[in-house]
């Protein structure tokens, strides 16, 4: 049975009565006295030169308040990379600045040259027009293909970069020679070179800020769709603007959907800020949809050559691997981590494989910068490791699910150091392709690919087992491989008088259920009705402090923070009540809301002990500070590592090469789960966004830089007819070893561990209908299949 | 958007009159239109809604035509043809979301004559009659490709009268981003004989794929169409098909609707 309240308990979310009955506020939202429009002029062209920008006719038209270009920011700071990378020759990377406009050169189709402000948003457009029309640029050739980029060192995305490579990292490098020896000799080798498709993440909301300026007082405040506002508050102030911190807060109230996007901080923000400042009034600006699509931080593009070095049984000795990676014409704050160490790291998977290699280029090119998205380098790696396994499968006639299983590190092998650098703590990944196959009735498919033939249809199955790395922390560690911040993070309880409760977290629910989870945890803790607690999030003058939501770390590492701070709450509670019910503070216990003495009947209740830390008549003041609050930070010693099985069925029209996912099965282990309708969700959200991934989303830039997939109209999301009904497992749990809750974290599972499940299904559909493809890159449309059907 | 005016007159006349102003523009559902105007492509001088003129809403039958007033809802067609013409209906049903079926009209969709909207196939193999204000035009005649038909300036389709067909099906395969038709068939069955016609695959907008109607013609079945093939010549190549992989289609679709058909 599950629990009904508390821990565990499948609660709906409280958030979701307002987001669901339109009351959510998000910042466009707001209304602000004497607040002003700011319209961007983007690039239209994807490289060139800025000749002149002539704003006479634009300052004088009406409405207008300001007009800034790129010349107005030249002498502020640049938006940094928050991860120094070196390359495998020592050197640290290329960090080109980013300034809040396009200085010089415009770098991008969407690159913000301009920005106007004005009275009314229609003025604005207006006006932004009549600024573009004044702008000269020299067009320049674009350079939109990697590998074109690094060969023709004559044409530059940064001037000062003569062959567009960010980095060349190695990893590790002092395997490299290991791993070739390993090739040398193998006995079967598997190559597969393949795209790991760009996405724009299309978060509902589109992006939004609204800058203010307080002369009395000399604040700033920017309130702005952030999954991080303390970030953005450090990055604002101290890089780019060089406003005091204590001077500036970040608010991010409702924020409709991040997926990554909106961890990273902007230029748009910094724009509005300073023209706030300038013009002594609040200045707001709101993306329109094509702006997302041209400026949103971008996700994935890898061109990857995997290699996979096994006996004839199928035992992996060794994987390699070469990718160029797309940081597109900026190196946005997470862009050098993702294609590195959150890629690099995970390119052993969940096996026991002895030798492993990893080379990726990172490139410059006039496309929008590309960041971590759902999942985040994870996807990248499993997609590559779990197509090429599925490929040698096929080569050798060898048994998917038997290569996987004899190829599993084994639950006495805990912990486990991988050749890419990582210690497992925990794991069963034989539990979860068992449940897998169990709940997915892998028996019964045979019945149902002969159903299907009967209709004309080919059906596939497809297999993904996936490790991840998630609950981003160790500072030490993220220190060790280049972060330049820490990665805890912090919660503040405060306790108050009547007994009721205040959650201050540094993580930021955009969407993730924070607000019901976090509240039944502390509830569950102190053995008081949820009801009773409030989670307060996103407000950098609210909360202590808070490194933001990305990576599953949110509970794994702010709820751990969390809970810390309550600890700290029963331990002071303990000793008011010793003092109260005049007993030794040893003989304390505190138990379903009720501090008491051993032994006796003798007992305070938590809300009196609340009240008398307020109302201290009765309280030990010469050794013990009245009030109950208590802050935690928590800086976990290692990643967590979630794992599943993941099982995918299709079925393929051989006459259109439409693929249909007739059903997917998640057996996952997340450790604990304090709330397994959310889990749920997550997976939900997240397998959605990978089928996504595998069968529709095409960011296509064409030769002139141009972004031809630059609305619904051509770029495609996966809709409801596209997923299936999913079954999610979760039973399977191996508590994560290194945090008191042992959790483990859900929220890119489903996006990291369902691209190849779907993709190898559909490979497989194929080779049973007769028609030997051996790989279809994402997405894998009905024309990508039917030409593939066509080629075979 | 630019700014504009706004005016919605009650009758034909008036609607007609008021689109003499220079660079007037009709407004139908608004589902083309407004997209543009708000993407700044479009500048009219005044929006002419043609969503208040009665006379220009409703489904009835004619004897064997079906009668459909050009300001007719998706939505309202899906609904009241269903009983007297059930592929036209069931194409109405299927265009675009429910949002778009309660807004878009069956006019506002043939004078834009999108080169991936439903409803000029159905217009087409129906061998429909395009009524405007000013005089009846052949369904053969009115499409003249894409984004182009025989309506002049400020002209205004107030009702469509289509011949019910013996049999009929529509089949779409959907674009997978805008699910507009990638390409789509319409096959109707009268007693002179097949009609065919393709939306979605051709540079030059819905058209007749002849040699399948002789074919069908002779012979109504999906076995009639197998090995014939579809000129490529013209048909649309972009990200989401090349012209070889329309023109493989337009067969498999046209088969299919056949075989719906019955």
């Amino acid at each position: 049975m599950p629990k009904d309240f508390g821990i565990g308990a499948p609660q709906k979310r409280r958030e979701d009565i307002r987001f669901l009955t339109g009351r959510g506020v998000y910042t466009d939202d707001l209304k602000i006295a004497g607040q002003t429009y700011a319209v961007f002029c983007r690039s239209q062209v994807a490289h060139g030169r800025i000749v002149s920008i002539d704003t006479t006719a634009t300052a004088a038209m009406p409405g207008v308040l300001a007009v800034f270009t790129g010349e107005d920011f030249k002498d502020v700071g640049g938006n940094p990379a928050g991860w120094l990378i070196k390359s495998r020759n020592g050197e640290p990377m290329r960090e080109p600045k980013r300034p809040v406009l396009a200085h010089g050169k415009v770098r991008h189709v969407g690159d913000a040259y301009a920005a106007v402000i004005a009275e009314t948003y229609q003025q604005a457009k207006d006006a932004a027009e009549q600024l573009a029309a004044d702008t000269v640029i020299d067009e320049l050739p674009a350079i939109v293909d990697m590998a074109a980029a690094v060969a023709d060192a004559s044409n530059r995305v940064h001037d000062e970069i003569p062959d567009n490579l960010c980095f060349d990292w190695g990893w590790i490098e002092d395997n490299r020679a290991k791993v070739e020896e390993v090739f040398k000799t193998a006995p079967h080798v598997t190559t597969l070179e393949l795209v790991n498709n760009r996405l724009v993440p299309n978060a509902m909301e589109p992006r939004a800020s609204i800058g203010e300026y307080f002369p009395g007082t000399g604040d700033y405040k920017l309130t702005t769709t952030s999954q991080n506002p303390h970030l953005t508050r450090l990055l604002v102030a101290a890089f780019v603007l060089g406003i005091p911190e204590n001077k500036l807060t970040v608010v991010a109230p409702d924020v409709g959907g991040g997926f990554g996007s909106k961890i990273y901080h902007y230029g748009e923000e910094a724009l509005v800020l300073a023209a706030a400042k300038k013009l002594g009034r609040p200045v707001r600006w709101t993306a329109e949809r094509t702006e997302s699509f041209l400026s949103d931080a971008h996700g994935r593009d890898h061109v990857t050559k995997i290699e996979l070095a096994c006996d004839k049984q199928g035992n992996f000795l060794a994987f390699r691997t070469e990718t160029l990676a797309n940081v597109g014409a900026y190196l946005s704050n997470f862009s050098t981590a993702t294609p590195t160490f959150l890629h690099g790291t995970l390119m052993a998977g969940p096996y026991k494989v002895p030798a492993v290699y990893v080379n990726v280029k990172t490139v410059f090119t006039n496309t929008a910068p590309v960041d971590a998205y759902r999942g985040a380098g994870r996807p990248e790696a499993t997609f590559s490791l779990e197509r090429v396994i599925d490929k040698m499968c096929r080569e050798l006639n060898l048994d998917p699910f038997e290569v996987r299983r004899k190829n599993f590190i084994t639950t006495d092998m805990f912990p486990y150091t991988t050749p890419v650098g990582l210690v497992y703590d925990t794991g069963n990944y034989q539990a979860t392709l068992d449940k897998a196959i169990e709940v997915g009735d892998v028996k019964g498919f045979e019945a149902r690919r002969a159903e299907s033939a009967k209709r004309g249809k080919l059906r596939g199955l497809g297999l993904s087992t996936w490790i991840e790395a998630c609950g981003i922390a160790p500072s030490h560690l993220v220190g060790v491989l280049g972060s330049r911040v820490g990665l805890y993070d912090a919660a503040t309880v405060r306790v108050n008088a009547t007994g009721n409760i205040s959650v201050m977290v540094g993580a930021h629910s955009h969407g993730q259920g924070h607000e019901t989870v976090f509240a039944q945890i502390v509830a569950d803790k102190l053995g008081i009705p949820e009801a009773s607690v409030e989670i307060v999030h996103g407000d950098t003058s609210k909360i202590p402090f808070g490194m933001g939501s990305y990576g599953s770390r949110s509970l794994a590492v702010c709820g751990v923070a969390m809970t810390k701070a309550v600890d700290k709450i029963v331990a002071k509670g303990k000793k008011i009540a010793a003092h109260m019910l005049e007993a030794s503070e040893a003989d304390i216990s505190f138990e379903n809301g009720k501090f008491s003495v051993a032994g006796t009947d003798k007992a305070k209740t938590f809300g009196e002990i609340a009240f008398s830390a307020y109302v201290p008549h009765n309280y030990p003041l010469e050794t013990l500070e009245p009030g109950l609050e208590e802050t935690a930070f928590y800086d976990p010693n290692n990643f967590t590592y979630p794992a599943g099985a993941y099982l995918c069925e299709v079925e393929v029209d051989p006459d259109t090469g439409k693929v249909q996912v007739c059903s997917f099965t998640c057996a996952d282990d997340f450790g604990n789960i304090m709330n397994p309708m959310v889990v749920e969700g997550q997976v939900h959200g997240g397998v959605g966004q990978g089928i996504g991934q595998a069968l529709c989303e095409n960011t296509h830039y064409d030769e002139n830089g141009q972004l031809v997939t630059g609305s619904y109209m051509d770029y495609a999301m996966p809709r409801a007819s596209d997923v299936p009904f999913y079954t999610v497992d979760y039973s399977c749990q191996t508590p994560c070893t290194h945090n008191p809750l042992g959790v483990k974290g859900c929220g890119e599972a489903g996006a990291i561990g369902s691209p190849p499940a779907v993709v190898n299904a559909v490979i497989d559909a194929l080779h049973r209908g007769g028609i030997k493809v051996s790989h279809i890159d994402m997405p894998v449309s009905p024309a990508r299949v039917w030409s593939a059907i066509q080629n075979a | 958007m630019y700014a504009f005016d706004f005016v919605r007159p009650k009758t034909v006349a008036d609607a007609v009159k008021a689109l003499q102003a220079e660079d007037a523009q009709a407004l139908g559902g608004g589902q083309t239109l407004i997209p543009t105007l708000k993407q700044r492509l479009a500048q009219p001088s005044v929006l002419v809604s043609l969503t208040g003129i009665d006379e220009m809403k409703g489904v009835c039958r004619d004897g064997d035509v079906l009668v459909i007033g050009g300001g007719t809802l998706h939505a309202t067609v899906a609904r009241e043809a269903r009983a007297h013409y059930p592929a036209l209906a069931a194409l109405a049903g299927n265009i675009g979301d429910p949002a778009v079926r309660n807004r878009g009209t069956i006019g506002g969709s043939l004078a834009n004559n999108d080169p991936s909207a439903c409803y000029p196939s159905a217009a087409l193999a129906s061998g429909a009659t395009i009524v405007t204000n000013s005089r009846k035009i052949a369904a053969d005649d009115y499409f003249q490709g894409m984004f182009t038909t025989a309506l002049e300036p400020g002209e205004i389709i107030t009702s469509v009268r289509l011949p019910i067909p013996q049999k009929a099906a529509y089949v779409k395969f959907e674009q997978p981003a805008s699910r507009f038709a990638l390409v789509g068939v319409f096959v109707a069955k009268y007693a002179g004989g097949v009609r065919v016609a393709v939306t979605g695959a051709s540079n030059n907008g819905v058209f007749r794929w002849t040699e399948a109607e002789a074919a069908l013609s002779a012979n109504f079945s999906a076995g009639a169409v197998k090995g014939l093939k579809a000129t490529a010549a013209d048909l649309i190549a972009d990200l989401h098909g090349t012209a070889a992989y329309r023109a493989h289609l337009i067969g498999v679709l046209t088969a299919r609707a056949v075989a719906a058909a019955g």
